[in-house]
């Protein structure tokens, strides 16, 4: 090995490597697809219990070809999205607005951090009370889990602007808007989006639970209808459905952080 | 890059329309207490437009605050600074800080850091400054890739372009390594040779105090202890018999206290090193 040239020793050397790193993330849930696909075949599991594999797959392809399935996770997606752009507008505006004002800090934060404690889904109850078991109790369930989060990350993140940057700003001339857009906002955005991306995982948790509660349609109904004719397989598709959504979900807010935290060397090479 | 222009304190008079960039600076029985502890009492110096002031002391001894008093950072509870007039010119003196970290923006590239604050209009000009302290082609760079001696001369430049009439220094070069400190000395030396603005310095090192500055002065319990021109002809070589003389002199009387207490130490550990 060390006759040949370093460079090429080097190269020799990582592509396993990398190729090795690649492939380990990967190696426990392949294990456990193929002991499950095993185990239903053997006889072990039964389906009533937990389908094979195959037949969760079988089930997928049936479901997406007759579009039942898009029309649900279309539903379902929609959902989320409105919820969690109401919510996290709100979270976002609000944060801000306390976290730049004292006065507005004295006025609500104390009242935000009463109503923060309730969790949304204790409210289901008072909620089919109020908006029956349509659209808006879902989107109001989804609005109210996700607002806190956001806003909460965002009032921090207004005050732990660093303080010298601030003073240079001034020192600058910098006030109003311009300190705002070229320090504070800035400045803050690494925590805001800490709370996006945390907001958006609960965004799928709350949607689950109202989903399963009340719906006539959306992928938590279809989980729900299928209990009721005994369809494991579509059970299954139903939750892995959540956990496919849930992780792009994340990649989004990823790749937001990517690309709005370029500047920071902690994101560059964060995966 | 230089123009043959120098704005020593002797000079001033003589020179004065040459060096109309700098403003001179009056600072009139200003005390300064935090938390009923007084960092500044009854202080009071006055600078000449054009002149290079250092102002050395002892960490906590009231300089990097009597220099933020002057960009208006810290209220006196009493007394005044004001800056003279800018000759030629109505309007308010620019005055511009450079710290001792250089608070760039991590977010802005850095000619955008350098353009804070100005019109877009000014590009041109802000690549200008850029390449005077050496850095154009790193103009759309992040501030993180930079080494903290490049970061320092970013913020040297984004001070620069807006062509003040005083420029304050807190430290700028504390935490650079010697020899980028000494490359930054001789960028900051030209400079201001060059612009003829008012500049005050804050530094705990006296070589450089003597290197850059007209007058250095010394502060202490809150007042001026020592007040003293530099009677070195530029350019100053630091090895020189007149520069290490001074240098002596102005260490000396900083560190006479630090001296004192020296002595009984070395007395008592005597005495127990004779008991031993």
């Amino acid at each position: 090995m060390y006759r040949h040239r370093p460079g090429s020793t080097i190269r020799t050397q990582l592509r396993p490597r990398t190729l090795v790193k690649r492939a380990l993330p990967w190696v426990v849930p392949i294990l456990l697809l193929v002991g499950w696909q095993w185990a239903s075949s053997a006889g072990i599991l039964p389906s009533r219990f937990l389908p094979a594999p195959r037949a969760v797959l079988r089930s997928f392809f049936e479901l997406s070809a007759s579009g039942e399935l898009w029309l649900h996770v279309r539903v379902s997606t929609m959902r989320a999205l409105a919820g969690f752009a109401v919510g996290g507008g709100l979270g976002l505006l609000l944060g801000l607005f306390t976290g730049s004002l004292h006065w507005a800090e004295t006025l609500l934060d104390t009242t935000i951090q009463m109503v923060r404690n309730i969790p949304p889904l204790a409210l289901i109850p008072l909620v089919i009370l109020w908006f029956g078991i349509d659209e808006s109790a879902k989107l109001f369930l989804v609005a109210l889990g996700v607002f806190f989060p956001v806003y909460v990350n965002t009032f921090h993140g207004i005050r732990s602007v660093d303080r010298g940057l601030l003073e240079m700003g001034r020192t600058y001339g910098l006030s109003g808007w311009p300190l705002y857009r070229e320090i504070i906002l800035p400045g803050a955005l690494p925590s805001i989006l800490v709370g996006v991306r945390f907001s958006l995982g609960l965004m799928w948790v709350i949607l689950i639970v109202a989903e399963t509660i009340s719906a006539r349609s959306g992928i938590g109904y279809m989980t729900m209808n299928a209990r009721e004719f005994m369809q494991t397989d579509v059970m299954v598709v139903g939750i892995l459905l959540y956990a496919i959504l849930g992780k792009l979900a994340d990649l989004l807010a990823k790749g937001l952080e990517r690309y709005w935290l370029r500047w920071n060397p902690a994101y560059q090479a964060a995966r | 890059m230089t123009l043959p222009i120098t704005c020593n304190s002797k000079e001033i008079v003589a020179e004065k329309k040459r060096c109309s960039r700098g403003v001179s600076v009056g600072i009139k029985s200003v005390s300064i207490a935090f938390g009923g502890r007084t960092v500044l009492e009854n202080f009071d110096i006055e600078i000449a437009a054009g002149e290079f002031v250092a102002i050395v002391g002892r960490s906590g001894c009231g300089k990097s605050t009597l220099l933020r008093s002057v960009v208006g950072l810290e209220t006196p509870q009493s007394g005044t600074i004001a800056l003279g007039e800018v000759a030629g010119s109505k309007g308010k003196p620019d005055v511009r800080v450079m710290f001792q970290d250089s608070r760039l923006l991590p977010w802005r590239r850095i000619l955008p850091n350098v353009m804070l604050g100005l019109e877009p209009a000014l590009i041109p000009q802000a690549r200008k400054v850029l390449a005077q302290v050496g850095l154009a082609e790193r103009a759309n760079d992040w501030p993180a890739t930079l080494s903290g001696g490049q970061r320092q001369r970013v913020a040297l430049a984004r001070a620069l372009v807006h062509d003040p009439n005083l420029l304050l220094l807190d430290e700028p070069l504390g935490s650079l390594d010697a020899l980028t400190r000494i490359e930054m000395q001789q960028l900051i030396k030209d400079v201001w040779r060059s612009r003829g603005f008012t500049a005050m310095l804050v530094t705990h090192d006296v070589a450089e105090a003597v290197s850059l500055a007209d007058r250095v002065i010394l502060i202490e319990g809150g007042r001026v202890a020592l007040d003293e021109l530099v009677n070195i002809p530029r350019p100053r070589t630091r090895g020189s018999a007149r520069f290490a003389a001074l240098e002596e002199r102005i260490l000396g009387r900083v560190l006479q206290r630090r001296a004192l207490v020296e002595e009984q130490w070395q007395t008592i550990s005597g005495r127990t090193e004779g008991r031993w």
